[in-house]
Formats: C-alpha cells, structure tokens, sequence
C-alpha cells in the first residue's frame, strides 16, 4: 500500500467542499445547483406534466425522464460537441434508475417528471452532483419522495480505499477503481452502482461501507439548501402585479 | 408562469404600462454579471436581468485557417435554448430561435470586426486560433437576446489564451496565461419591440408573445451599429426605425456601463 497521502491532501473519508441551493430556476417546478470541488450540477424538475410523444403514457403509472448534459464548455479539455452522445444518454438513464425508487410513480398516472441537469464545468464525479442535485430539485419540485438520494463515488487508489475521488486520483498511476455509489438515506439502499477499474470483493465492501459514511455527508446538505429554501419562501415578497 | 393574453398586453402598451409596472425604457432588476465561473472555459460569465438568467463560454482552439483569409483565425458563436430554463423548450437538435439567437450575437461581434482577426493567426496558412462561444440558457423569462449579448460579451472579456506546449503545439487546457483575446471594441446588442404603437425594451417572456416587430440593434461604445435583425410580422417605418436605433444605442451604453462596473 503505498497512497496513503491523497493528493489533495484530504482525510481519507472527506469529500471535497460542497455547496448547494435549492430553487435557483424560476421557471421550473423544482431546481438546485450542486457544487463539489470544481465539479457543478445544475438540476431543474418540471412536472408532472403531459407527456410528449403521448404514446409513452401509461394510465397506471407515471414516468420520470433524466436528461444528463455537459455544457460545451464543462470539459478539462476540448470543446464537448452539443448533443446527446453515448456517454451522457448512458448517465440519463443510470440517473433514472438512481432517483425511481423513492418516487411514487403511482401518484401521477399518464403525466412525466422531467429531470433536466446541465453542468457548467467539470471535474470528477459528475453523475452522483447530478444524482444529488437531481434529488434536491424533485424534492424542491413538491414530487412526492419516500427516501433522498445522495450520491458520491468511491473507490480504491493504489490499495486505499477514499470518498470522493478526484481527477487526479481517477487517473493514478496504479491500480484504481472509482465506484460512483447513490444511496437511499433510511433504508441504506444503493440505487446507483457502477465500476471502473480493478477491486478485490474486500474491498469493494469496505468501500460501499465507507459511501454510507460518505453520502451521509450530501445528504446533511441536501436536507439544509431545502431547509433554507423553505426559509427565504416564507419572507418571499412577490413582485408579480397581479399580488399587488 | 402567469398567463396573460395579447391584448392585455397591447392595451397596457398603449398607455405606455407594462404588466410588471415598469417604464416601457426601463430594464428589469437585478442586473448581475459574474465572470469566471467555469475553470473549464477559457472564458465564461453569467448574466442574470430580472429572472432571465444565461450562461456563456468561450472555449479556443487550434486550427487550419479558411482559404480565403490564410492569416486569420475565427469566432463562432452557438446557443442552446435548454428544456432547463423553460417549459417551453424541448431536448434535442437547436430550431429556429436558437439558431436566429446564436447567428445574431455572432454577426454583432464579428460584424464589429470586435475581435482582430489577425492577430489570432499563428502561422500563416497553417495554424490559428478559433473561439468558440456558446450561450446557454438557465431560465428564460424574456429578453434572451440582450442577456445572450452580454453574456457573451463578458464571457470573451474575461478569457485567457491556454499555455501551448512549445515542443509539441498542444494546449494544454489546464492552464491558462494572463493573455486576453484581441478584442478591440464593445459591440453590445438590444432589441427593442413595438407593442400597439409603444416601444419598449427589455420584454418579460409574456410581453415577447404579444410583440408586432422588434429591431435588434447591435451598436458599439462609438454608436457604430454593427448588426441589425428585424423580426416579426409587422413592418416599420423609417421613423420607428430611427427612434428604435437611438433607445438601443442608449440602452448599450447603459448595459455597457453596468459590464464595465461588474468586471473592475
């Protein structure tokens, strides 16, 4: 074992510094910005609403859409081509899948929630800030939810298990994997799981044990930029003319 | 989103009121612009009038130059309407607004000749710099061509050439120099609506579904127009032309103001 000083200098279990804020596109139902170190997630839900083409309605139950996009500019290296790519349609549909347990899609039948992220840069960890963002926006949005999701990866650099791995870390000349984990905050589920890179099962455990430690952390901030979205409401003076 | 019909609208226009009490010359507030904001970009800034909020960024790049003008780089400048920051827009390929949005703003600041074209060349025939800017929109509640402007205009301020690897003629896209883009001039455009008789700026997203024309008016710190784009279906005259000219230029050097305020 030989990484036992992370690169940036953090403690093995601490994440890079976070921000959040809930309700920051006027337009939109629900939204939230999500920061963590240099990479940022911008998240806006509408719905539920009419679903467009009709035929994907289903009288039962309703839909949720994901919509992952890098903005052509939140790349470290060239310009990102506009567009879906295969990348970011594989991202929106993991995103789905990650946010689908906790919402009731018996509550809105024939409707869709859509779920758009844009990020303005990147860094690593894109789709847990946009899994978290995602998760404060639907909640922001007044969509019924059991659980939050909170999303962050994980991994091994080098024989150390770490949270939150870094660029530098993902790119570590040695052994990697870099585990990007979305956890259900009561039942301890994990609703995203993916790998890249090489992992003994030990230590793919001890990692998923340290993401419940980690994504503890998002969701202590999730619930606060919701707490503190609630709070600017309440003293909310509308300028719209017909309150006047 | 409130729904409020045309003529609504119209009728408030014509006793010179607007749906949110403003003076039909007067833009909303807040005006915020941040610049920097993507360590990505080679450029970036946010633009927030009233509730209408856009991003752009400006990222470069090396390459061939065109024919035609072997010792010049080029600007391109992209937007996309994103089903993020409005109801109203859908994913997928950019249609009409975006495109008429994005080659707007481009012909406003190239037309300026705002960027010295020449000194984004390296090597003659071989090699030059190319910017590309795109807008992104975050949430649109009226006036995105004014905002989309602005934005890019701070976006391309706040750049920094990217270190070029002398041995191999890389970028390396981590680290930026201290040197700006060769920008020359302050082309800023506005667009001003004629509402039943009235003209106004800065239209909230209700008041751009009632308009009859508009004229955007890019003009520089000088009062050189740059680029013009008249839209809608009713025609104008040469006198509305005129005074739609004078409160653009007027309002450009407001907004310029407010972006020379921002970036000190």
């Amino acid at each position: 074992m030989t990484y036992t000083k992370r690169l940036d200098g953090r403690k093995i279990e601490e994440l890079r510094p976070m921000e959040a804020k809930a309700g920051v596109i006027p337009n939109a139902n629900g939204s939230a910005s999500f920061k963590i170190g240099k990479t940022w997630a911008l998240a806006a839900v509408y719905g539920p609403r009419e679903i467009y083409p009709k035929f994907l309605a289903n009288p039962k139950k309703g839909i949720i859409r994901c919509h992952y996009s890098m903005m052509p500019f939140s790349g470290s290296g060239e310009r990102i081509r506009p567009g879906k790519s295969r990348r970011s349609q594989e991202i929106s549909m993991v995103m789905e899948k990650a946010l689908e347990p906790v919402i009731d899609l018996y509550d809105f039948p024939n409707s869709a929630v859509d779920i758009f992220v844009e990020l303005p840069q990147t860094d690593a960890g894109t789709r847990c800030a946009a899994i978290s963002a995602a998760a404060i926006a639907l909640a922001d949005a007044g969509i019924p939810m059991t659980d939050m999701v909170s999303a962050v990866a994980v991994g091994q650099v080098d024989g150390t298990v770490v949270a939150d791995l870094s660029y530098g870390e993902e790119s570590y000349p040695a052994v990697v994997s870099d585990i990007p984990v979305a956890m259900l905050h009561n039942s301890k589920e994990i609703s995203l799981l993916q790998m890249d890179g090489e992992i003994s099962k030990e230590d793919l455990i001890s990692s998923l044990e340290l993401a419940k430690v980690a994504t503890e952390k998002v969701y202590e901030l999730q619930v606060k930029a919701l707490k503190e979205r609630f709070v600017k409401d309440n003293n909310h003076k509308n300028n719209h003319p017909e309150d006047n | 989103m409130m729904v409020v019909n045309k003529e609504t609208i119209a009728q408030l226009a014509k006793d010179n009121r607007r749906l949110d009490n403003r003076s039909l010359t007067t833009f909303r507030q807040p005006i915020k612009i941040e610049t920097d904001l993507s360590w990505t970009a080679e450029g970036s800034a946010r633009v927030q009038i009233g509730e209408t909020v856009v991003m752009a960024g400006v990222k470069l790049s090396i390459e061939k130059p065109y024919n035609d003008t072997p010792d010049e780089g080029g600007i391109t400048v992209n937007a996309e309407l994103t089903a993020m920051s409005s109801s109203e827009y859908e994913p997928g390929p950019p249609g009409m607004k975006s495109i008429e949005l994005a080659r707007v703003t481009d012909r406003g600041i190239r037309e300026a000749k705002a960027i010295d074209m020449k000194q984004l060349c390296i090597e003659p025939g071989e090699k030059a710099w190319f910017i590309t800017v795109d807008i992104i929109t975050i949430n649109d509640a009226g006036n995105l061509f004014d905002a989309s402007g602005l934005a890019v205009l701070a976006a391309l301020k706040s750049a920094r050439f990217p270190v070029v690897d002398e041995a191999t003629g890389a970028i390396d896209y981590k680290h930026k120099t201290d040197v700006p883009l060769p920008l020359t001039k302050e082309p800023l455009p506005i667009t001003v609506y004629k509402i039943n008789g009235a003209l106004l700026v800065d239209p909230l997203y209700e008041e751009e579904e009632a308009y009859e024309a508009r004229l955007t008016v890019a003009s520089d710190a000088d009062g050189t127009l740059s680029a013009l784009q008249k839209g809608g279906a009713v025609p104008l005259t040469i006198a509305e032309i005129s005074a739609m000219i004078d409160l653009a230029v007027e309002k450009a050097a407001f907004l310029r103001e407010e972006l020379n305020k921002a970036l000190d």
